[in-house]
């Protein structure tokens, strides 16, 4: 190579960070290991999912966990046609809003259906959670959600 | 499942590494620095205005604003006009603790740049410490700073004040 020729190089900049994840949202975290879902109840006696540490309204500590899903309804969704590297399914998906069954507010995540015309807002999901030995405790132990019954 | 989890307790933390993958791109006067140290040498450049050599050479004076042209050929020895002595560990450290991180202000060169110091007691390196580069084996020189192995003591007497107090 000439002297002349402008020189480049691939960089990484990496740091691994590992958080504390509180009663509440480890509760939540525990629960996607076992393969359910938790939300927490607020004050005023509606269910957030995921659990937040403190009642959003109020400040107080929120109250009993409860069980929610693993079906639910798709309140929002935008489409990804060209899945960028980091992305966590390969084929193009949705971003969506679910709001769980037994839940009052909605949870981001991933929808997995055969294209865009396949998907509604008030589509029926269901959560595809990945293999037992897999689940470690963390949001991508939901692989994705998956149209109920198949392409709606 | 219920028995799964009392085995491997309730999750309390949660691995989230954070990763930025670029391509760096030196441009022209950073890229002949790095070809420089592929053949083992410290090219500079002089601004045309003022006289400064800067090693590496950004290809224009931070002074004058004007493209500095001139490339000049920096010798293997340099001054020691600061000097840190780093004892806490961090993670990815490659270097065992206690070590010398110094500022080196090349012979002929109006900037300093920073290297790691070695062969001398870390409670004896000093201002005005005379050192030179050892580089690598000339196999392994690459276009990175990696090619020089590290600063250590040439054995020359300590450099007057005067000649560094500028680049401190």
């Amino acid at each position: 190579m000439a002297d002349s020729e402008v020189l480049h190089a691939e960089h990484r900049l990496e740091y691994p960070y590992s958080r504390s994840t509180g009663p509440i949202i480890g509760a939540f975290l525990t629960a996607l290991r076992d393969g359910r879902f938790v939300g927490a109840t607020g004050t005023d006696g509606k269910v957030i999912v995921p659990p937040t540490e403190y009642d959003p309204l109020t400040g107080d500590d929120v109250g009993e966990l409860v069980e929610v899903g693993p079906g639910g309804v798709v309140e929002s969704w935008a489409w990804v046609s060209h899945p960028l590297r980091k992305h966590p399914l390969r084929s193009p998906f949705a971003w969506a809003l679910i709001r769980l069954d037994g839940a009052d507010t909605a949870l981001l995540h991933v929808v997995d259906a055969p294209g865009p015309d396949a998907l509604a807002t008030g589509a029926r999901v269901t959560a595809r959670f990945r293999a037992d030995d897999e689940r470690i405790g963390s949001m991508a132990d939901i692989e994705a959600f998956v149209l109920e019954g198949g392409a709606a | 499942m219920a028995d799964e989890t009392t085995e491997q307790g309730p999750v309390t933390t949660l691995a989230t590494p954070i990763s930025l993958d670029f391509e760096f791109t030196p441009g022209i006067a950073q890229s002949k620095f790095l070809r420089g140290l592929e053949r083992g040498e410290f090219l500079g450049q002089r601004c045309a205005t003022c006289g400064k050599v800067y090693v590496p050479s950004r290809g224009t004076c931070p002074t004058d604003g004007v493209p500095t042209t001139e490339d000049v050929l920096l010798g293997n020895s340099g001054t020691v006009t600061t000097f840190c002595v780093v004892n806490v560990p961090f993670a990815g450290q490659s270097i065992e603790i206690p070590y010398i991180c110094g500022q080196i202000l090349l012979d002929g060169a109006n900037l300093s740049f920073m290297g790691l110091l070695q062969e001398i007691p870390v409670d004896q390196v000093r201002m005005g410490l005379r050192v030179e580069a050892v580089w690598v084996d000339e196999g392994d020189l690459t276009p990175s700073l990696a090619s020089v192995k590290y600063f250590r003591p040439n054995g020359e007497p300590d450099a007057d004040y005067e000649t560094y107090k500028e680049y401190l």
